[in-house]
């Protein structure tokens, strides 16, 4: 598919040079217009120095990343086992599984979200008005990606002869699963865990609807007032995003199944 | 019985997906239908109110619209992608970065053009300067087109994301068979890529429309007023509780947003169907 004529590179060139200002323009603009100092005109770090100075925001950024943390352990907590589980032992259950975990791709959570009230009246009837209860939503939001990415590591090592070798050693489950497994299938983990905390700082839909105060709710609750702010706690997201799935592209480097652009696909049957 | 009891350590699995995606989804088509425990189609009947109509519509012409831009342009940038050598930083660089804007960017692409084209975005201001424009004049950022534009910042990089994996399917083999049977770059193309990508590309544009027409955090962080299409007539129905009966509204377009996706990703997966046979 290469072109090596003088005309088909200056092709190319041109239309990389279209997508990049395209693609890139408005991430410099955001630099530019957080650093801009609309009163006394030059530069200035204000709005930066919000994301920390700013109580709100402050408060709603350890909110994020608590819920990022929790996110991470409890879906690694309920799918890795479960995976494990499934390749070994109930074969049968696999295609039904797989089913569930990409379901969330084909229920917009604006859907979910319109119906979780129910729900929640129970949760928060047992666990208490707070954020953190959007944990069991976001488990689920993250499900189709975490499983990709978990289930690429499984298929790329020989889980049976792993378990049967520990197991005939005299390790219980736990201790085949946590001592055996994991180390092998590190980089799965490391994938699932990455995009669960990008999705999570990047959610806004569930969080907003139920009128909790995560980091973009109170984004675009400072943007009505304070522009720059807003914006350059946005980019400061997009950029950390970007950071992980880049780190996540060098370390899933040569599994084909594992990169980035495979685990993130929107589509449930791809 | 055995069977029973090896599938005991799925039951927290299932439990979560049970209450936090099942439950939610079968309520919201439950109430579409069911009013205090009362069968009715009142809510139903909502739907085709003008307000609601009008909603759909311009959802689907955002939809449809950014799904064909972002599906071409993204197609031709895909291509450009797989061209260059697959361990390339910048080719890592630019899937990483296409990952991140369409599928966790939301709210912060608002903010993105607000910077831009806003009221004192950059560009606004250079255009101002260089030329005397007003580039944000009648405030259009707020409105479809603005929302077309924006929408298109997170479809190209979703297009991309889906149709990388169909091009690098297309086997060097091919070419060099076409090649050797005599077709130039344009026929092998022509006759042979494009036949061969059609499936991918229009499942590709149907996913981008689903995506769409599901999005709504970049939209809500833009239009703060007002509901021009379905996701936003969802948030004005669910967090006005001053109208009688709006909660249940909003169970009726939430249903009508299942419908429309379900069937958007049924026609997808038979699309998908036809390119798996030879991309694997």
């Amino acid at each position: 598919m290469r072109r090596n004529t003088l005309g088909g590179r200056i092709f190319r060139g041109v239309l990389w040079v279209a997508f990049g200002l395209f693609f890139l323009f408005p991430l410099y603009a955001m630099a530019d217009f957080s650093t801009r100092n609309l009163i006394a005109g030059g530069r200035t770090l204000r709005a930066w120095q919000n994301l920390i100075a700013d109580d709100a925001l402050y408060s709603a950024i350890v909110i994020s990343l608590l819920l990022a943390v929790f996110t991470v352990v409890a879906m690694l907590l309920i799918l890795v086992p479960t995976m494990i589980w499934v390749r070994l032992r109930t074969p049968w259950a696999k295609g039904f599984v797989e089913f569930l975990c990409l379901l969330p791709l084909t229920i917009p959570a604006l859907v979910i979200v319109v119906g979780l009230r129910n729900v929640y009246l129970w949760v928060t009837y047992f666990l208490g008005e707070s954020a953190l209860t959007l944990t069991f939503v976001y488990v689920v939001l993250v499900l189709p990606f975490a499983y990709r990415a978990i289930d690429a590591a499984l298929a790329s090592i020989d889980l049976k002869t792993l378990a049967e070798a520990a197991r005939s050693l005299g390790a219980g489950w736990s201790t085949t699963i946590l001592r055996v497994v994991v180390p092998n299938i590190w980089s799965g983990i490391l994938s699932a865990a990455f995009i669960s905390i990008a999705v999570v700082l990047g959610e806004f839909t569930i969080a907003s609807l139920s009128g909790y105060q995560t980091l973009q709710v109170q984004i675009v609750q400072i943007g009505k007032t304070d522009g720059p702010t807003s914006v350059a706690a946005s980019l400061a997201v997009l950029l950390f995003g970007f950071v992980l799935l880049l780190v996540l592209s060098l370390v899933t480097r040569g599994r084909r199944r594992a990169t980035v652009e495979n685990v993130v696909q929107p589509g449930a049957a791809a | 019985m055995k069977k029973l009891r090896d599938g005991l350590p799925l039951l927290p699995f299932l439990a979560v997906v049970v209450i936090f995606l099942i439950i939610p989804t079968v309520t919201v088509i439950g109430s579409a239908f069911f009013d205090d425990g009362q069968f009715s189609l009142a809510r139903i009947q909502a739907l085709f109110s003008s307000t609601a109509l009008a909603a759909l519509w311009k959802s689907v012409l955002l939809s449809g619209s950014t799904a064909l831009i972002g599906a071409v342009l993204g197609a031709v940038l895909a291509w450009l992608i797989v061209s260059s050598p697959p361990t390339s930083m910048v080719r890592r660089a630019v899937i990483s970065l296409c990952s991140v804007l369409a599928q966790f960017g939301g709210v912060a692409l608002a903010f993105a053009f607000l910077a831009t084209v806003g009221l004192n975005g950059v560009l606004t201001l250079w255009v101002q300067q260089v030329f005397g424009w007003n580039l944000a004049g009648s405030g259009w950022l707020y409105s479809l087109t603005g929302l077309i534009l924006v929408y298109t910042y997170f479809q190209i990089p979703l297009m991309v994301i889906v149709f990388v994996p169909a091009l690098e399917g297309l086997r060097d083999q091919w070419r060099e068979a076409a090649v050797s049977l005599g077709a130039s770059t344009w026929s092998y193309w022509r006759e042979v890529a494009v036949p061969l990508l059609t499936p991918a590309f229009l499942g590709s544009a149907l996913l981008l429309f689903a995506n769409a027409f599901a999005a709504y955090a970049t939209a809500a962080a833009l239009v703060s007023q007002g509901s021009p299409i379905v996701p936003l007539l969802i948030r004005s129905a669910l967090t006005s509780e001053v109208v009688l009966g709006q909660s249940g509204f909003a169970y009726a377009l939430a249903l009508e947003m299942i419908v429309v996706v379900a069937a958007v990703m049924v026609a997808y997966n038979a699309l998908v169907r036809r390119t798996a046979r030879w991309l694997r």
